[in-house]
Formats: C-alpha cells, structure tokens, sequence
C-alpha cells in the first residue's frame, strides 16, 4: 500500500510537471524556441493567486481564472516585446535571450518584494480519505481533477476549434499557413496565452499543494517540466501530459528509496539519457536534418 | 612566419612587464589588497571566459553548463590541498586534469545533440555534478569545505597567459580552422574531411580543462566553496562574458570578463540589482547586437599585429 | 571502358520511416568518366548523394569505392577515401576568409599535431606554411587568389559556387560529386562553369558525377546519364539515348521539356 501511496503522490506532483510542460511543448512546437521564461510565468502565476487569495479574499477557482488571465497577458508581452524581433535569428540567440528575460523576471520580482517565501493560504477544504489503505485528501484529488479537465479543454481547443487548427498548420509549415491566409503572428501570441494559462493555473495549484512559494521558485519545476517535455517528445502535447505523470513518479519513488536529495540529479539523468538514445522522445518520430 | 613569431615573443614580454609592475605595486603595498583580490579575479573570470570561448565562440557547440567544470576544478584541487596535503600547483593541475575527463564524457553526448538541445544537456551534466558534490560528506555537503587561501597574483597571472596563449594557438592552426568550420556548417566540415566528433569533444576537453585551472584559483582564494557557488547562476555569469564580448572574439570575451567583473565588484552589496543589470544587458545585446561588442574582430586586428585570432561570427550581419 | 569501375554501387536503397526514398539504385563509374544524375524534384538525386558520403547509411545493397565497401562510412572518412562533394543549397564557411575555406579541406592531408600548434613547435609552422602555399596556389587556378583575404559570404553568388568547387578539390578527392552546379546561375555563368568543369576534370584526372537540372549543361557536357524517378532507376546510356527513352519524356512531362536543341 506504501507503493500506492507513493505512485498517488507522484501523479500529483506529475501533473503539476504537465501542466508547465504543456506550455513548453506547445511553444517549442510553434517557434522551436525553449522558452526559459516559461517556469517565471509559473511563479507569477503562483503569487497572483497568492495575492488574489490572501489580500482580496477570492475563493479557489477564482483566483485560479484571475491567475490564468494574468498569465496569459504576461505571456503574450514576454513573446511580443523580447521573442518576436527573434524569429530570423538564430535558435541559439533565442536561447539566450529566453535566459536573460527569465532572470530578468526573477530578480526584478525579488527587487520589488524581497526574496523571502510566502506561505499560501489554505483554500480548499481538506479532509482526508482511505481508499485501499491509501490516504488521499481531497485537496490533491480536487488538484487532479483540475489538472485534468485544463489538458481535456486544452485537447479540445488544438483539434476542434479554429485557432487549434490555426496553431497546429504553423507549427507544421509557418510559410505554408502563412499563404493560407493564417495570421501567423496571433496565432503565435494565442500559443504563448494559452501555454501561459496552465503554467499560472500550475503555479496556483503548486501554491495550493506545497503551501511554500517564492521568487526563485520556477527554476527547478520549469526546469523538470521541460525534462518532461522532452521526455514526451517535445512539441507533442499527450507526450507533455505523459512526460508530466512519469517524471512526477520517478522523483517520488527515489524520494520515497531515501534518496531525496538526488531526486533532482534523477531528473537531470533522465534528462540527458533521453537526449542521447532517443532524443525526439517517447512519441517523437526520429528526424534527420536535411542535407 | 619570422615576423609572425617576433610579435608572439614581444606580446608575451609586454605581458610580463605588466605583471612585474603589478608585482611591484603589490609587494610594496602601493595597492591594497581589495584592489588586489579584483586583479585575482578578473584573471579568474578571464581564464572562465576564454575556455568557454573556445567551445562556444569557436566551436560552436552551445554549452550553458561551464560552472560544472568549475566547480569540479575547485572540489578536486581543495582535496589534493586540504585532504591529501599536495602542493598548490599539483592541487591546480590535478582539478584541471579531472575537469578536462569530465569534458570528454560531456563532449561524447554533443556527437548527437546539437544547439538548444547540447545546452539542456550541459546543464543537466553541471546539476548533476552539482548534485554529487552536495550528497557527499567527505566534502562537507551543503555546508561545504575550507580552504586555505593560495591563490595568488603570480600563479593567477600565469595561469592567465598560458590560457591565452594554449587557446589563441590552438585557434590560429589547423586545428583551430577546423573547429570553426564545425561551427559554420557542421555538415560541409564533416564532408571536407574533418573529423567533427573528434575536434567537438578536444574543444571540449581543452575548455574543460582551463575551467578546471579556474576552479583551483576560485576555492583557494575563497577560504570556503559550497555547492550552491556553482549553480546554473555561475553558467550564466560565464556565458554572458562571451555572449557580450562577441561569439567567436578571444579578445572580445577577454574585454567583457574585465568589465563585467568590474562592474560587478561595485554591485557587490545589490545582488538583485547586479542581475538585473546582467539579465537586461544579455536581452539587449541579442535583440540589439547579436553579434556582441568586437562582432567577429579581435582587438589586435585594429593594430594589424600579432595572431589575428580568425575567430569569427556566427551572428555578424 | 576496359579498366575497373572506380565507383560500384548495387541494388542501394533507403527508405525513411517506412518510405523508400531511394530503392534498387545501381551506378558504374569508371575511371575519368563525367557522368549526369537527372530526375525530376523528389526523385531522391542528393540522397543518392548523401548514401555516396556517407550522410545516409543505405538500408540495402552495397557501395564500393576502389574495390572498398564503404556503406555506412562516417562522411568524413569517405571524403579521406577520395570522394568529395558541393552542396545543392551552397554550404560555405561563410564567417571564414576564402583562403582557410580552401585550408580547411586540406585539413586532412596535413599532420602536425594539436600539442605541436599549442606549443607552436617547427613542425605547426612548416605544416601551416605548407597548407597556405598550396591553398594560395590552388586559389589562383580558380581565380579567386585576389578575394582570399574576403570572408566567404561576401563573395558574389557565381563566386561562391567556384569556391566550393575548389574547396571539395583541395580535399583531394578521385571521384567529384557536383550537386546542381549550374543552379542560380545566368546562361553565361552556365556556360564558364561548363569550361571550368572539363578543364578540372583534366587537371586533376578526375571522375565526375553531376546532379543537374539544366539539361543543356547535362546534354552537352556528360558521356553517359542516369535518370531517377521517385527514387528508381528509370534510364541510362548517352545523352541521345535517355533524351529519347519513352520512361524518361513521361517522367519529366509538365515538368520540364527535354529541350532538342541541346
């Protein structure tokens, strides 16, 4: 049951890891940038529903929307002021770019309030069940729940709506869309508003589960989230989901082996064995550049 | 050639000059030991800059994970010193000797993975050392390891010019052409008969190398090293040296470690404020100046002197 | 036509993720021929390119070069072997100077070592003098001794698609591949580059295979053409014969007339 237990917690954690890597992937897949900033709008997301929480009094799911919307917008700036005067440049220039905006965020956050953490608020209420001798509180299932219905609408919007269309003909040839009359630009800002959303909805539901945030906060899940991309099949959005929910188990269970302080070594190992053997991931098709 | 050589020679003499005028000043206490501790560091931060220059600015190959071969110089060469009491030089060579094995098996995976990919990669291998110096006890874990201070002006000096010296050398040779033909088209390099695996992994074990050197300089100057010093934040560091001085300058890297550690020794007490500046620096000069301040030139292409390290510019208009 | 081919490649193919690129490819070349890979686009011409050098391992058959399988070669050990090759889409050193363009594909016939250049020992400065002696020697058969000091995207296009020529020459190759020389290129461009490439041949006693689309320049200079169509041998023999070939018309019509008055 100590194994049920720890896979229950692991997709807990996996699907936090999900919903920042569904923002990765999807910008990955459009522009083929690593967008760095990705893990600071997950942190801003987090000290939206924070504030929205703690010093407005919203409820849960509003301060979930709110922390979605600012996000959203937050993404779009990022892409509209640094990244989009990138696009014939070389991935490499993008790259570092994308590092220097995401150092930026952080420490400008730091130089307004301070780098001390903040402790969120308990939201939802808590009450605990035993199902099969596993103890699973309804906060985490609420969390999964959540998680869940944002990849199904997310699922929805890609293949059943005009922009998902729109989103997936650029990422598949942005000069065919764009002679197809695609405005290649929106669809763009809408991929970077949309990844944005779950990573604030992520950064909310991280607040809600691990009660500890601060400014420093998006590195490390950005980071694994990114692993968990990659490990999916970067530009794949099931592999993203994928990804998500078994990087989220492994670093539990080596958790859970008494390991925990090389569960972030476990992510980097992963990390680098999938770049090596299978680099276009568990979904991925293997590509070879063409000569 | 002749003329080639005697300009070599007169370079290196004018490097000595300096250093015995340093010399000078310092022992006769003209200038203080703050001043002092900058010139050790600057020579640091300009070793760290030149070797990442060789594998990014010449080679190519996007390595944002240079604070892991730092890191492993300065734990190994604090063993040699502090644990099995070998002397400081040994202690240095030896931290550069691991380090440059550590690039080798970072170089391997680099034969498969190129751009973004190579630098997630890198990163991974700098946590991961990371990672391993903080789950061992033997060198004190999170809290880390005391060092005795050795570093001094002479021996960074010298460790200084040889970096120079091994890197400019390698560059303005068959070698070094070969490494930049990877660098502009990897495809064409491997198809004029150059073996890419091989010059990728050298440029990776000689970067290695002198970061390893570098890390010996940094924990015996320091009195202390802990793991938390060679974070993704002193890749960072690093990279913005040669991002900013231009990829593929010697010169330009060399440049902008000094600025940039000048500036940084004002910013000391802000730390917030020293990386904005650094952050907003790195944004601008990509949207701005991809190609950095010396673009593809060196300074010395301005005198028309000695070794024109033909770097060049993978980003120059 | 007595001696040995210098090149034998049968029954190659490769296919990409269930997709035959390129199956059932077979090609003699003998000795000082100039041989013309034709086809129309997507026929797989530069993958046949690519599994001659190595780029593509081929999933069938066998490739040997002087009496030597070298399938699954690592490129840069074909071009050692003495295969070289121009690119479709130019592929220069762009950021390096005309002059170490050329030094880099003598890269291989030197020898003095890493440690030799780090510690600039005699053998790093014979060893480089020897290369920029040649390479400047070499530059002025091209005509582009004068622009060696000009970094390689600067030169005009016409320039550029010589140099690499010269550059996959330096490397020293017995048998040339030409991808689509002529593309991009004004007829009187054309017609220099059609001099150019029968006074190389002779020079350097070279075997040639050409991709081509400009029929005239195929027509006019090559003995024997081979003709693919989606990734299969579809013609060979002189240039009379496959001009008239039934397969071949069909092949390239809407595509492209097979000019008569080449």
């Amino acid at each position: 049951m100590e194994w049920l237990q720890q896979l229950f917690n692991g997709i807990s954690l996996g699907s936090i890891y999900a919903l920042i890597a569904l923002g990765y992937t999807m910008v990955y897949g459009i522009i083929k940038l690593i967008n760095f900033a990705h893990g600071e709008v997950f942190m801003i997301g987090s000290f939206t529903g924070f504030y929205a929480i703690a010093f407005w009094g919203l409820g849960f799911f509003p301060a979930l929307i709110l922390s979605m919307a600012v996000c959203a917008v937050f993404g779009v700036l990022i892409e509209r002021i640094a990244y989009k005067r990138l696009r014939s440049s070389t991935r490499i220039a993008a790259l570092i770019t994308a590092i220097g905006v995401s150092l930026l965020i952080q420490y400008v956050v730091i130089y307004i309030r301070g780098a001390q953490p903040e402790a969120y608020p308990n939201v939802l209420p808590n009450r605990s069940f035993d199902i099969f001798g596993v103890q699973i509180s309804s906060q985490s299932l609420l969390i999964l729940l959540v998680s869940v219905v944002l990849m199904i609408i997310l699922q929805f919007i890609v293949h059943r709506t005009k922009i998902g269309k729109a989103m997936r003909a650029v990422s598949f040839d942005p000069d065919a869309a764009k002679l197809m009359g695609i405005n290649v630009n929106n669809t763009i800002s809408a991929t970077f508003a949309i990844g944005s959303a779950l990573a604030g909805a992520a950064g909310v539901i991280f607040g809600v589960y691990y009660t500890k945030i601060e400014p420093l906060m998006g590195i490390i899940p950005g980071l694994k989230a990114f692993i968990a991309a990659v490990l999916g099949g970067i530009g794949i959005i099931p592999g993203a989901v994928i990804g998500g929910f078994v990087l989220g188990i492994v670093e539990t269970v080596v958790s859970a082996l008494g390991l925990s302080l090389w569960r972030d070594a476990a992510a980097f190992i992963i990390l680098i064995l999938i770049l090596i053997f299978r680099p276009s991931g568990i979904f991925g098709k293997n590509s070879k550049e063409k000569v | 050639m002749l003329k080639k050589v005697n300009t070599f020679w007169f370079s290196i003499v004018l490097a000595f000059v300096f250093y015995g005028i340093i010399q000078l000043l310092i022992s006769t206490a003209m200038l203080n030991p703050f001043y002092t501790n900058t010139l050790i560091f600057i020579c640091i931060n300009i070793i760290l800059a030149v070797s990442l220059h060789l594998v990014i600015g010449i080679t190519g190959q996007f390595s944002i994970g240079h604070a892991g071969f730092l890191a492993l110089g300065a734990y190994i060469s604090a063993i040699m010193t502090m644990k099995l009491g070998m002397p400081f030089s040994v202690a240095l060579i030896a931290g550069g000797i691991v380090a440059a094995l550590a690039g080798l098996v970072v170089g391997v995976p680099s034969l498969r993975l190129r751009g973004d990919y190579l630098a997630i990669a890198t990163l991974g291998f700098a946590e991961i050392i990371r990672i391993i110096f903080l789950n061992i006890d033997y060198v004190g874990g999170a809290a880390g390891m005391q060092v005795t201070h050795a570093t001094t002006w002479t021996t960074s000096f010298l460790c200084l010019i040889l970096t120079i010296v091994v890197i400019a050398n390698f560059t303005n040779s068959r070698h070094g052409r070969a490494c930049i033909s990877i660098r502009e088209n990897e495809i064409a390099a491997d198809a004029m008969g150059i073996n890419t695996t091989y010059y990728k992994v050298a440029a990776f074990v000689i970067g290695s190398f002198f970061a390893g050197i570098a890390g010996g300089l940094y924990a015996h100057n320091f009195y202390i090293i802990q793991p938390v010093n060679f974070g993704f934040l002193k890749s960072f560091d690093i990279l913005i040296f040669v991002v900013l001085g231009g990829l593929g300058s010697l010169s330009g890297a060399v440049v902008s470690a000094i600025l940039l550690t000048i500036v940084s020794t004002f910013l000391q007490g802000l730390p917030e404020t020293r990386m904005i500046i650094y952050s907003l620096v790195l944004v601008m000069v990509m949207l701005y100046r991809p190609q950095g301040l010396m673009g593809t030139r060196e300074i010395t292409d301005y005198f028309g002197k000695w070794g024109r390290v033909k770097g060049g510019n993978q980003y120059g208009g | 036509m007595e001696a040995k081919p210098i090149l034998n490649v049968s029954q190659v193919g490769i296919s990409f993720g269930g997709l035959k690129a390129v199956a059932g490819f077979n090609l003699e070349l003998y000795p000082g021929e100039l041989i013309g890979l034709i086809g129309p686009n997507g026929a797989g011409k530069t993958t046949v390119f690519n599994l001659l050098t190595g780029v593509y391992t081929p999933t069938e058959g066998e490739i040997t070069f002087n009496d030597e399988r070298i399938n699954g070669l690592a490129p840069y050990k074909v071009t050692r072997k003495g295969i070289s090759r121009t690119f479709q889409n130019v592929r220069l050193f762009n950021e390096q100077s005309v002059l170490d363009n050329v030094k880099v594909a003598y890269h291989s016939l030197a020898s003095h070592s890493i440690l030799s250049s780090i510690f600039r020992l005699q053998k790093h400065f014979i060893g480089e003098q020897e290369m920029e002696a040649k390479a400047i020697d070499f530059l002025k058969i091209f005509q582009l001794d004068k622009v060696k000091d000009e970094k390689a995207k600067n030169l005009p296009y016409g320039e550029q698609r010589r140099l690499e020529i010269a550059r996959a020459l330096a490397a020293g190759p017995e048998l040339l591949l030409l991808d689509e020389p002529a593309a991009g290129m004004n007829p009187k461009e054309t017609k220099e580059l059609m001099e150019l490439i029968s006074f190389i041949r002779e020079q350097f006693n070279l075997t040639i295979l050409l991709i081509e689309h400009d029929m005239k320049l195929v027509m006019g200079i090559c003995e024997r053409i081979s003709v693919l169509d989606h990734g299969l041998l579809i013609a060979e023999g002189t240039p009379n014969e496959v001009r008239n070939h039934p397969k071949v018309i069909e092949a390239y019509l809407g595509e492209e007339v097979v000019s008569n008055h080449a």
